[in-house]
């Protein structure tokens, strides 16, 4: 058996049978560390996968403790009706709360994630029928058949049993579509819309669970606890879990675990150590915690798991090349009908793009036709990346029409350009480093699957993933890799990012492929396998178009050139014709006479 | 609500803001030079309106400990990173640098104290607040050095928790050295400002909005017209960059550090005779300050402004409408604004920094 | 290596175990009396908690051994967070095996702590007042006076000064909220008009706008429900906006510190309080005089500094109630300090207790009552240039 998993079984077994070797307020302490772990689970998905910090997560836990506190005691109903109705409660106020604030960006965001929190706590001592500040108490145990689990050994089972279910829910999301989805978010909205992705809709979705997370957490502690009142709430208290999920390595869902297990145990630690050394004993908690936490970041930044991790990774070294094809699916996923050689596939009219007063793009037009190589050259600052941008609709035109496949596609957002058959690559590559090989291929195949969060977090999304693993796995041999699957993408020289950037576009099965300088930083051979590439794609009906500053390169390759110079095209046609033209050369070289009308 | 009400609301707000702005310029200038939002600022401010309250005592601050204190922990860490590098030759000069140099003040206040202890009376109001403020003066950067050098190339993520647990530390110390009682000193600025109406704006609250302005000002022509300010700003941009031309970034770091540092200093000494100052004040002033350095985009001074002085006058009418709820309004309005100004801020696409892992 | 491989759930949960294992102490002996302490020495409520704890170290100090047993005291900090308090009182009751609970420093402290007590039927004497459910309250007794004891005497006293009108301005908490209702509830029969309910955080720096609605509302007399040194801001603020009525305050004020603050402002303020306050004032036959008195005199010799507010005698108050059931449970061979009957005892002995005189008061409780005294727990005095002046 591998280590990894004798490890967790080792794990499991003892928390099952920590309860027997504890005593009782022990035990109680790793109902607390449970309780914590599961709102460090949802900040591990959310500010560790996501990308965006939250100073609220307690708020969340106070909705769902509230929620169930005054069901079962104002109205007497069940705690697992309470349940329910913590979750309906919290999963509608980070609905309502994500579709608010979640487009906001960087710090903007971490701050209203301080206004909300903040503000929820606050209102809980406001409210007559919450007992105000005094809180509400006497809340009921819960119960399990006849079982009551008011004992904390009876309800540890439970937390842990849940905290092993969400984290096993939560592996799973993070190693589906979705998952990779939500690992890509760092990587920025673009990267997301190029594979047919929406990152707010993502992030949104990540917020939930988080959210969803802690209502559980605040659930379980209305019924362990048995009394709520609203200081635990506050944003002192999100800033713990916050502390929680640091502390514990925020790259690991296992760090929620550990960090909530080493801030609790900690400050319990000090709180018993710190009498036996000196009667103001706690007055000194708060600085020695916080000196001991300061020394723990210092010493292992990533957290304890980050430092496990790295230990981990030099004793048992993950295997470099060698990986093994995935078994053959009986169904792989259905692939588009690409058009007919000939057939009109990208039509651009009169496009222009202005920034101010600069006319960046200036009212050009061109075409596409299916089944050819159309290069797209002239000097730097010509234009050609924002051209390319309004093209891929990765930037919006100031006016102009862009058809694609015979439908104007003008003014659509980038992933629906996307999913309808547009995959691009990026000048400034867009890799997930932490993300192996085939994940950042699979990501490509993005838009041809459709199993969401929930159906990947209980596992029924096998099949798919089989299927968009096998697309992966395919277009890695295409390129080459396809033995160095499982390395990490952040462990390729920039050259081989690129051509598995192209990889990744390959992955969506698209009709048009645009590839922005994709040899900018090869090497000649690499060029030549690339133009290989090409040609073979060609062949089987891919229509490309690429921007390229190799004139070899690109001259031996295409099948017509497109020369722009000052936003404005200054000539079409055949790679010969364009080199001979006079303005072309002009454009380069410059002209003995000085410039060259347009 | 009469017309004489919101001047009064208004005038009390704007008092506030002032000194939120001055505390939000702090933050943005650690921020922009090391990327740290810097938590324990509003601590540092504490400290030194309870050194002050200590002064007017006739006692010794308590401060004087924990300077010592972080000096010995900042040399010590400063040698250890000397030996490690080899270049035991500068320790001597790190020990004068990081362990006697913050003792000045110390010395001072010491020195002072007994001088005038003994005679019975107490330190006159202008020397005692200068001294306060030199007193203060060290914390930030020894704390700095100690806590979140080591963490320089951190993720922003990791910077933000570490400079938390910097102000969970601080605090606690202010616990133990201040004690858990609030302290006011005496006005700095009597009298008051007659306006026609028989409206009274007295004169702290004249001095405040006065101090932020000047302060303003200087901030602005320093950063703009002085090589040091340039510097700092171009090690904001770029660590690197600023490197290639021969800027320290760790000296630059220092540098901020240092005009925090004397920025809280006043900020603290200005705050005092209004507000009742305890070891846990600093925490609020912090938060607002974020607030309104966020709503700067925690680059630009004048937004900064705008938004601490707004934060302060929403939180005056707030507290007319609702003592209780008045967190609530502000955050809650806070919300709005920040889609407001998230939708006006220049944003070129970027890429969320990458986590240790 | 992929982070997230199931081998990654290395769970510390395993390491945690071992952890809480080590540091879960042995088992205490069972021949001393172990009294457990939960009171909040850091955080807002420390100005509160750390004379609590002081005034508990005095009472130890005062009587050390109780029918022939020593007693040993533990203190933990809740670090002002009742979920912080409800797990030191979970602490104590199954680590320590304390015979008897007490605390806290802040009401939704105290219900934690009494909730623990109940369900390991361990008896708790609560030092601040509270309010309980009948059916939760069979395990808990409060030293404190009742909010309506206090609060009526003060309105007595407005009625008596010929206040028609009152506003209020208070904490944005339990407390603020207990003397509201006292108030409400005592002002209504009397034919006094409350006009306003506002209300402030402990941290926040100025009250305004609070302030400038209460004048404009133009009451007779201004009533205060703060605690400690922030409750001199509604004091400084109304001085300052030029109020010239009468301000009542309540005992949650008395606190050196609140006059130091407050200064001039506080002048002429009436408050109601424990006579300890005052004990040199009393008249010679009064009930608590001698208890006050020794009690200063054991704060200063353990302490080092004489004893100023009135926060810590409830501690010593309770020390007495606590020294008094015992001492009856011991006598009567009730079982060993330390086992489940010895507690059950020492709680049916202290519902029983008769005239227990302590320094704020003269203690009797009965079975399904949480307060334990009467009118002569109370006294109103006055601010006079920072001094506390009997005012009958």
């Amino acid at each position: 058996m591998k280590p990894g998993r004798v490890l967790l079984v080792a794990a499991v077994v003892l928390v099952a049978l920590a309860p027997l070797l504890l005593g009782k307020f022990g035990v109680s302490l790793m109902n607390d560390v449970g309780i914590g772990a599961l709102v460090a689970i949802g900040l591990v998905m959310f500010t560790g996968i996501g990308g965006a910090t939250s100073f609220g997560q307690a708020a969340f836990v106070g909705i769902a403790a509230y929620a169930t506190a005054w069901l079962t005691t104002a109205q007497g109903l069940s705690p697992w009706l309470g349940l329910l109705f913590a979750l309906a409660l919290t999963g509608a106020a980070a609905l309502l709360i994500g579709a608010l604030t979640l487009r906001l960006g960087g710090h903007f965001l971490s701050l209203s994630t301080i206004a909300w929190g903040l503000s929820i706590a606050l209102l809980f001592g406001n409210v007559e029928a919450l007992g105000r500040h005094t809180g509400l108490s006497n809340i009921p145990a819960l119960q399990l058949g006849g079982f009551s689990l008011l004992e904390p050994r009876a309800v540890y089972y439970l937390i842990w049993a849940l905290v092993g279910a969400s984290a096993l829910f939560c592996h799973n999301v993070l190693n589906s579509r979705s998952g990779r989805a939500m690992r890509a978010l760092r990587g920025g909205g673009i990267l997301l819309a190029s594979v047919g992705a929406d990152a707010f809709r993502v992030r949104l979705t990540l917020f939930v669970m988080a959210a969803l997370l802690a209502g559980l957490a605040g659930w379980l502690y209305a019924h362990a606890n048995r009394f709520v009142s609203p200081s635990p709430f506050d944003v002192r208290a999100s800033i713990e879990y916050l502390l929680m999920a640091v502390a514990g390595g925020l790259g690991h869902l296992a760090g929620a675990l550990v960090g909530a297990a080493v801030v609790l145990v900690l400050k319990n630690g000090v709180q018993d150590v710190l009498p036996l050394i000196t009667t103001r004993g706690g007055q000194f908690e708060a600085v020695v915690f916080a000196v001991l936490f300061i020394l723990l970041l210092q010493y292992a930044r990533a957290g304890v798991m980050g430092g496990v991790g790295k230990l981990w990774a030099r004793r048992f070294p993950a295997p470099r090349g060698g990986a093994q094809a995935p078994a053959t699916v009986a169904q792989p996923l259905p692939q588009r009908t690409l058009p007919q050689r000939g057939e009109q596939v990208l039509s651009v009219r009169n496009a222009v793009k202005r920034f101010g007063g600069l006319v960046a793009v200036n009212d050009v037009s061109f075409d596409v036709q299916a089944g050819e190589i159309v290069g797209l050259i002239g000097p730097n600052g010509a234009g050609k990346s924002t051209l390319f941008n309004l093209v891929t609709a990765t930037a919006p035109m100031t006016s102009g029409r862009v058809e694609f496949l015979g439908q104007d596609i003008t003014g659509l957002p980038q992933r629906d350009v996307a999913r309808r058959g547009m995959a691009r690559t990026f000048q400034h590559v867009k890799l997930r480093p932490q993300m192996s090989l085939l994940d950042n291929v699979a990501l490509g195949a993005h838009a041809r699957g459709s199993a969401g969060v929930l159906r990947a977090g209980l596992g029924l999304d096998r099949a798919e993933e089989a299927r968009i693993r096998q697309v992966a796995w395919q277009q890695l041999q295409r390129i080459g890799l396809a033995e160095r699957a499982h390395e990490l993408a952040g462990s390729l020289p920039l050259g081989t990012q690129r051509i598995l950037e192209i990889a990744r576009a390959l992955a969506a099965d698209p009709v048009l492929l645009v590839l922005d300088e994709p040899a900018a930083g090869l090497r000649r051979k690499e060029k030549q396998a690339l133009a290989e590439l090409l040609r073979k794609l060609r062949s089987e009906g891919v229509t490309v178009l690429i921007v390229e500053h190799d004139m070899d390169f690109v001259m031996k390759l295409v099948d017509r050139l497109v020369v722009v110079n000052f936003g404005s095209k200054l000539v079409e046609g055949r790679p010969a014709e364009v080199r001979a033209d006079l303005r072309v050369q002009a454009a380069y070289l410059g002209s003995a006479t000085g410039t060259v009308a347009a | 609500m009469s017309w004489d009400i919101a001047l009064i609301l208004g005038i009390d707000g704007i008092a506030n803001g002032a000194v939120y702005l001055l505390a939000g310029l702090g933050l943005v200038l650690i921020f922009s030079v090391t990327r740290v939002v810097f938590v324990p600022f509003g601590d540092v401010a504490a400290f030194a309106a309870l050194s002050l309250a200590a002064f007017e005592a006739g006692k010794l601050p308590p401060t004087v400990g924990l300077v010592a204190m972080l000096a010995l922990l900042a040399v010590a860490a400063e040698v250890w990173t000397l030996l490690h590098r080899g270049e035991a030759a500068r320790i001597p000069r790190a020990v004068l640098g990081w362990g006697l140099l913050p003792l000045l003040p110390c010395a001072l206040a010491w020195g002072l104290t007994s001088i005038v202890g003994a005679g019975g009376q107490k330190l006159p109001q202008g020397l005692s607040i200068v001294t306060a403020i030199l007193l203060v003066l060290p914390i930030t950067p020894l704390v700095a050095r100690v806590a979140l050098q080591p963490l320089a190339d951190a993720s922003v993520l990791v910077l933000l928790i570490a400079s938390l647990a910097v102000h969970f530390l601080l605090s606690g110390l202010g616990l133990l050295f201040f004690g858990p009682e609030g302290f006011r000193t005496s006005p700095l600025a009597s009298g008051a400002l007659e306006l026609p109406g028989g409206l009274n704006i007295s004169g702290q609250v004249i001095l405040m909005v006065a101090a932020a302005l000047v302060l303003s000002g200087l901030f602005f022509l320093a950063f703009e017209r002085t090589v040091a300010g340039k510097a700092l700003r171009a090690t904001a941009v770029n660590r690197v960059g600023a490197r290639l031309v021969g800027i320290r970034p760790a000296r630059t770091a220092l540098l901020a550090y240092g005009c925090a540092s004397l920025l809280a200093g006043l900020i603290g000494v200005l705050v005092a005779p209004v507000n009742t100052m305890y070891y846990d004040s600093g925490f609020l002033i912090g938060l607002k300050a974020f607030v309104a350095a966020i709503i700067g985009g925690l680059t630009s001074y004048p937004l900064t402004a705008v938004g601490a002085l707004a934060v302060g006058v929403v939180e005056s009418f707030g507290s007319f409408f609702s003592g209780a709820l008045k967190d609530v309004i502000v955050f809650s309005l806070l919300i709005p604004v920040l889609m407001l100004r998230s939708a006006f801020a220049s944003h070129s696409e970027e890429e969320t920094e990458e986590i240790d892992a | 290596m992929n982070a997230f491989n199931r081998r990654g759930l290395i769970s510390a949960a395993a390491a945690t175990a071992l952890g809480i294992a080590a540091l879960t102490p042995a088992q205490a002996q069972s021949q001393e009396l172990k009294v457990g302490l939960s009171v909040s020495l850091s955080g807002p409520n420390s100005s509160l908690g750390v004379p609590y704890a002081k005034g508990m170290q005095a009472a130890l100090a005062y009587r050390p051994e109780i029918g022939g047993r020593k007693v040993r005291l533990i203190v933990l900090d809740d670090g002002s967070d009742p979920t912080a308090s409800g797990r030191n009182a979970r602490k104590l009751v199954d680590e320590e095996k304390v015979d008897i609970l007490m605390g806290s420093s802040g009401v939704p402290a105290t219900i934690a702590i009494s909730q623990v007590g109940r369900e390991s039927r361990t008896p708790m004497i609560g030092l601040s007042p509270i309010s309980l459910k009948p059916e939760e309250s069979d395990w808990t007794v409060t030293v404190a006076q009742p909010p309506t004891l206090m609060i009526d005497a003060v309105v007595e006293r407005m009625k008596r000064d010929g206040i028609k009108t009152v506003a209020f301005i208070g904490f944005t908490d339990a407390w603020g909220d207990l003397v509201y209702g006292a108030l409400t509830k005592a002002a209504e029969p009397l034919g006094i008009k409350v006009l306003t309910n506002e209300r402030y955080a402990r941290a926040d720096a100025s009250v305004a706008g609070q302030v400038l609605k209460i004048v404009a509302a133009r009451p007779d007399a201004v009533m205060t429900g703060g605690a400690g040194t922030p409750g001199a801001l509604p004091y400084l603020a109304l001085a300052e906006r030029g109020f010239k009525g009468k301000v009542y305050g309540q005992h949650g004020l008395i606190n050196p510190d609140f006059v130091r603050v407050a200064g001039a402002s506080a002048n002429g303020s009436i408050l109601p309080t424990g006579p300890v306050i005052v004990a040199e004032q009393l008249p010679d036959g009064s009930p608590t005089k001698k208890v006050s008195l020794d009690f200063r005199a054991a704060f200063e010799k353990t302490n080092g500094t004489p004893s100023t507010d009135a926060f810590s005698a409830y501690s010593f108050d309770g020390y007495l109630v606590f020294a008094d059931a015992a001492a009856r449970v011991l006598a009567a061979k009730g079982g060993e300090p330390g086992t489940p009957a010895f507690r059950q005892a020492l709680r049916d002995a202290i519902m029983a207790s008769k005239e227990v005189v302590g320094t704020h008061g003269v203690y009797s409780f009965k079975p399904g009552s949480l307060y334990g005294v009467d009118q002569r727990a109370r006294v109103l005095v006055q601010v006079d240039n920072g001094k506390w002046k009997l005012a009958p």
